[in-house]
């Protein structure tokens, strides 16, 4: 029997396999766009930020609210129809249906989760620019462990006010009737009908972060800014040396990178239903990507999200698992150790940088 | 006496005093009086300011001495617990075996996770340790289940071989007889005071604790800890290796945690996987900071503080807060209640968060540098003494108090 | 280094300072009570241990809602709601045996931990007499076991897997809500009528005790109906992200997905199946179908659409027309402003069930309770005629079979009834393979 065949058999099958990586570079795009904020905050600021896990969070809460505010609604009894206790049921109409009429306000309040990054840029670069100015300009001075706890206590804070605003249950926010159900994938890349079916807001999701991601390049590569903070990652000191003032700079690339997060939150909302705890959640991941890609790099960064979100994909499938029980919990923790301990700078990281 | 200087035996002194009186001083108001409810003197939150400020010490010889901020701990917490639990099913419910064993298992498990994660320092150990906590964590939530029952928690089942039992065995969990749930109650006027075994059994090994970590503290091991702390480098050039140091730092700290686990398990026999959660470890580290990392008392009373807020602060609800201004005129009243609700009963965490921040920020010291501010402000005296600020070189020295 | 002196005179002295030490407490013992935390002066203290915070939390308020009403209604505020229609009257609206009913409330934080602390200082520092809530069967285990040990009666919230009158059974324990096999026994003839006996089932459980008794029954149940279980996936209780899960689905052969997920797990899972197409796809001819074996309509919320034509069980729902649901729903609908949840529903009954055991047993003695209660046949609370079983202190009574509705018209009717399953169909003997491991024990006073 070819060897192929038992691998095959073991379930191992390409369309398995390949559904398998689109599982993971979506996972991967969530887990590299998160990593790419930290690592931008890290290079240039050299601040260790737990608090941005809680930023994604807010970008998800985002999209909560302005499908809440696009509800709004006034309140009519309708003595046609009655509630659960017998009463005149009261009926909600949205203002924006009254407004622009059915066809355009059930449209609008359908789109509101792309519609959303547009209200959640301005908010994130404020929050950004608030936190940046208000806290962690006095925290640059300080050693990592203040950092990191004082962004702990942020994170734990925002977390809070979040779930006594929207409580503690999970809010589902749709994505577009445009964008729901799925895509069958298999017949693009010449599979068979019905082979590969993925849903179509994962892919959206995809291909919107390796757009945000190359804007993120592109800025940073093909923008006189951009050159400036690249020379600060690079080394700080000179460029203070040389006139810049780099502290509105970096005021600015913190603010980018929240945007960032959050609107990696934005579009993630769909995905899964935006509650007040997924900013832990993903936090101790992206430190995990973080430091497996280099920390301080950004192309090792997004390289690593998309690795490991990948990886944990893999790990997850049923053949995997019996091989080794319980390896998709650990697969993760265990990659970085041993990266950690064998190559600290990790994948793309500068030689030199936090070996000690 | 007993190698302390006099400062330190009249300080370990007053320690125990205060520990051993703990069931009165924590009751200040009468059973009927409103403020009731601020009484802390149950057995349960006694016997946990006891065993949280032991984690705490513990804690503080790793992050407050040698400077490193591990997110690990509650890895050791929640092996210590497992390996009590474990011997209740084996053997009997005395509690000796147990505590032995925890204090055995955890050290052993601190060894491993230290000889690895210190090959690397700062930011990078921190992570080390995070990543090895949620892997701990999740390996006894799903992945080990034989061994720690999951979600559930590992319990004692009437199905369990118990070898060392009979039928005159006390059916909780004891130390050679001395069941920890007796309680005693003491009615002095309107005053009621509970004397519970588990708490004294607690509170004597928090001595015995204590006075292990001042001697540290004092010993020229301790002082290698500061000096690492201090400045790394320049230990390394001067040729002492600090390897050995930080690991048994490390394995002391991770041997506190597993003490602590296992008198958890002591007092209540279950062992719960939340226990090993990463941000259990977190739970520690605000309690060392909160009360002042590096000096000896700070720990204990920030572990105290967090589980008082946590029990006693978290049962206020709009009733009680209504009650006190009762006395304003009502519009007042009504928006003085308004303000404080999202900060009490549930929203308790959100003040614990921001107290953090605010004392990471203006009171690195926690809450022994905010008393002896307070004291050197009232007593008038003016103590050159500055307080150092970390972007100054050498890093700030330990405030031994 | 202080020299120690050690001769006779110093020996007496510790000696009898250290013996007095010892004999202390025994010299403050209090004076003999007849049971633990038994109520002296007016008022009987309960006490509401519910999730107020993490991802069961708005399960919890609404649990802790039902129990305040209750309150009231013992001490004969309101309208009394079920009071009206309960079959015993031995209750008469002024509090428990003439006490005046309080209550404190903990957080249970879904973790055992955190839930047994809670239980405890409720006991010891409020003297709560008795425990009630609960959103988690592994907390509902862990609490019961408490309870147990300290000396009070514990009578369970929301707790389905079947080791809690199971394996996990203790004497001082009580539970209404419906477990496990209960679901599978009224499932499995209404999915045979509906999708046929010749359908493949891939389940996706979660992996702690709930779900796996959760699976065991379902899966015993649907194949003595004919069906296949063509795998059984266990899914990590912290997932979030389930689609690496629902992919191996699709090629499987199976053409139903039964998720034997709860809370969080059950929206995310749903909604992650219905994202994959699953809902729309002919399998083998057939239309794909996706159960969930346990409903809970607060979570379900969280899924929006997706739990359209989608079967499922409950303990009761508001939407029943009997005198007793009736009587609640209006009192908590007029209090509250929205219909009660079926986890509302089992906290409010066994609070009302709890008061009146002590009632009729003419004390609030622990064994005095176990004893009213064992084999108390009772009706008029939203169920039919119920039976609290005295081998194992677990309810009988029918079970709801609900599904997801086509076109619901508000928030709150997003689940349908389709059949109420009597209670005959879902009784099994006590000592039926999937409960057995356990004893009740003896009962405990805390004496």
């Amino acid at each position: 029997m070819h060897p192929a065949r038992g691998f095959i058999d073991a379930g191992f099958t390409m369309d398995a396999i390949i559904l398998q990586i689109l599982n993971g570079l979506d996972k991967g795009s969530a887990y590299a766009l998160i990593a790419l904020g930290l690592t931008l905050i890290f290079g240039t600021l050299g601040v260790v930020n737990f608090a941005h896990g809680a930023l994604f969070m807010l970008g998800s809460f985002c999209a909560v609210t302005l499908q809440k505010i696009l509800s709004l609604s006034f309140t009519v009894e309708d003595p046609s129809q009655k509630d659960f206790l017998g009463n005149p049921l009261k009926v909600d109409t949205p203002y924006i249906v009254s407004w622009f009429g059915d066809a355009t306000g059930n449209a609008i309040l359908n789109w509101s989760v792309p519609l959303a990054i547009l209200f959640a840029i301005p908010v994130m670069l404020l929050v950004g620019y608030v936190m940046e100015r208000g806290l962690i300009k006095h925290f640059y001075k300080r050693p990592h462990a203040d950092q990191i706890l004082v962004t702990f206590g942020l994170a734990i804070v925002i977390q809070e006010i979040v779930k006594y605003f929207y409580g503690a249950n999970p809010i589902p926010t749709p994505a577009p009737d445009a964008f729901r159900g799925s895509v069958d994938f298999g017949v693009l890349i010449g599979f068979a009908q019905n082979e590969i079916i993925y849903p179509y807001w994962r892919l959206v999701y995809f291909l919107f972060s390796a757009l945000i991601i190359s804007a993120v390049f592109a800025f940073l590569r093909f923008t006189t800014f951009g050159m400036v903070v690249r020379a600060g990652m690079a080394d700080r000191e000179t460029v203070g040396l040389l006139g810049i003032n780099i502290d509105k700079r970096f005021t600015i690339m913190f603010g980018i990178a929240a945007a960032v997060a959050g609107l990696a939150g934005v579009m993630y909302a769909p995905i899964n239903s935006p509650n007040y705890h997924m900013g832990m959640d993903f936090l101790v991941l992206s430190f995990v990507v973080v430091v497996v890609g280099g920390m301080g790099s950004l192309p090792g960064a997004v390289l690593a999200g998309f690795l490991l979100g990948i990886l944990e994909s893999f790990a997850s499938m049923n053949e995997v698992k019996s091989l080794i029980p319980g390896i998709d919990q650990i697969i993760i923790y265990l990659v970085a150790i041993i990266i950690l301990l064998t190559r600290p700078r990790g994948l793309m990281g500068r030689k030199g940088v936090m070996e000690e | 006496m007993l190698g302390l200087s006099k400062k330190d035996t009249t300080f370990l002194l007053i320690v125990m005093f205060l520990t051993l009186a703990t069931p009165i001083l924590l009751q200040p108001f009468p059973e009927a009086s409103a403020l009731a409810q601020f009484n802390a003197g149950y057995p349960d939150l006694m016997q946990r300011f006891a065993i949280f400020g032991i984690f705490a010490i513990g804690f503080n010889i790793l992050f407050g001495l040698t400077g490193y901020l591990s997110f690990g701990h509650a890895a050791f917490l929640g092996v210590g617990s497992y390996s009590v639990v474990w011997m209740y099913k084996l053997l009997s419910y005395n509690v000796l075996p147990g505590l032995i064993l925890a204090v055995i298992v955890s050290g052993l498990f601190a060894l491993l996770i230290g000889y690895i994660s210190l090959r690397r320092s700062g930011i990078y150990f921190s992570i080390l340790t995070l990543a090895f906590a949620q892997m701990s964590f999740n390996l006894a939530y799903s992945v080990l289940t034989p061994l720690t029952n999951g979600e559930t928690g590992l319990q004692v089942y009437t199905d369990d071989p118990q070898v060392l039992m009979d039928a005159a065995s006390p059916t909780s969990p004891h130390f050679f007889g001395i069941v920890m749930n007796d309680v005693s109650k003491l009615d002095v006027g309107g005053w009621q005071f509970t004397f519970s075994n588990g708490y004294y059994f607690c509170a004597i090994i928090a001595i015995v604790v204590f006075y292990l970590s001042m001697r540290i503290f004092r010993s020229p091991f301790g002082i290698m800890l500061r000096a690492i702390k201090t400045n790394q480098t320049r230990m390394n050039y001067t040729g002492l290796n600090p390897r050995p140091y930080t690991l048994a730092a490390f394995v002391i700290s991770g041997m506190y945690a597993g003490l602590a686990g296992g008198l958890l398990a002591a007092m209540d026999p279950l062992a719960g996987a939340e226990r090993m959660q990463w941000t259990a470890s977190g739970e520690v580290v605000l309690m060392t900071i909160l009360g002042g990392a590096g000096t000896l008392m700070g720990p204990v009373l920030g572990a105290g503080f967090i589980k008082y807020f946590e029990n006693i602060f978290s049962k206020i609800n709009d009733n009680i807060l209504h009650a006190w201004f009762s006395a304003l005129p009502d519009g007042l009243e009504d928006a003085i209640v308004f303000l404080l609700h999202p900060f009490i009963g549930k929203g308790w965490h959100l003040t614990l968060g921001l107290l953090f921040m605010l004392v990471v920020i203006f009171l690195p010291g926690g809450l022994i540098e905010g008393g002896t501010r307070i004291w050197n402000a009232a007593s008038g005296k003016n103590r050159k003494k500055k307080q150092d600020h970390a972007d100054h070189h050498p890093k700030p020295s330990a405030h031994v108090n | 280094m202080s020299k120690f002196q050690m001769n006779r005179r110093t020996l007496i002295k510790s000696g009898t300072a250290i013996g007095a030490g010892l004999a202390l407490p025994t010299i403050f013992t209090s004076s003999a009570r007849a049971y633990l935390n038994e109520p002296k002066g007016g008022t009987v203290t309960l006490g509401f241990n519910v999730p107020q915070t993490g991802p069961y939390a708005d399960e919890g308020l609404d649990e802790l809602r039902a129990q305040e009403l209750a309150v009231q209604h013992l001490n004969g505020e309101g309208d009394g709601g079920m009071l009206n229609t309960f079959s015993s009257k031995a209750l008469k609206g002024n509090g428990i045996l003439g006490k005046k009913v309080q209550f404190v409330s903990g957080d249970t934080q879904t973790k055992s931990d955190a839930a047994r602390a809670s239980a405890k200082s409720m006991i010891e520092k409020d003297g709560a007499i008795m425990i009630n809530g609960g959103s988690s069967s592994g907390v509902a285990v862990a609490v019961q076991g408490l309870c147990q040990e300290a000396g009070v009666i514990f009578m369970a919230g929301l707790t389905h897997s079947n080791d809690t009158t199971g394996k996990d059974r203790k004497a001082n324990g009580f539970r209404h809500f419906f477990n496990a096999y209960m679901s599978g026994a009224a499932l499995a003839p209404v999915l045979a009528k509906a999708y046929g006996t010749d359908r493949r089932a891939y389940h996706l459980t979660a992996d702690y005790t709930w779900g796996w008794t959760q699976q065991e029954s379902i899966a015993t149940a649907t194949e003595a109906m004919g069906w296949e279980t063509v795998n059984n996936v266990l899914t990590p209780l912290a997932s979030t992200d389930f689609s690496s899960y629902i992919a191996p689905v699709l090629n499987s052969g199976a053409d139903v997905l039964i998720l034997n997920h709860y809370g969080g797990n059950m929206v995310n899972s749903l909604t992650n199946a219905v994202q994959f197409g699953l809902r729309d796809k002919m399998v083998n001819g057939k239309q794909f179908e996706i159960i969930v074996p346990l409903y809970s309509e607060l979570m379900a919320a969280g899924a929006g659409a997706n739990v359209r034509g989608v079967y499922g069980s409950m303990n009761w729902n508001w939407q029943l027309q009997d005198e007793g649901s009736k009587a609640f729903v209006k009192s908590f609908g007029e209090k509250y402003g929205r219909p009660p949840s079926n986890s509302a529903h089992t906290c409010y009954v066994q609070t009302l069930l709890y008061a009146d055991a002590c009632e009729r047993a003419g004390t609030f003695d622990p064994c005095g309770v176990v004893e009213a209660l064992e084999g108390f046949e009772f009706d008029g609370m939203g169920n039919g005629p119920t039976l609290y079983r005295a081998d194992d202190h677990q309810c009988f009574k029918d079970v709801l079979v609900m599904k997801g509705a086509d076109n619901p018209t508000n928030e709150y009717d997003t689940l349908e009834i389709v059949e109420v399953t009597p209670r005959a169909q879902v009784e099994y003997a006590p000592d039926h393979p999937m409960f057995a491991g356990g004893e009740l024990g003896k009962c405990n006073s805390g004496a």
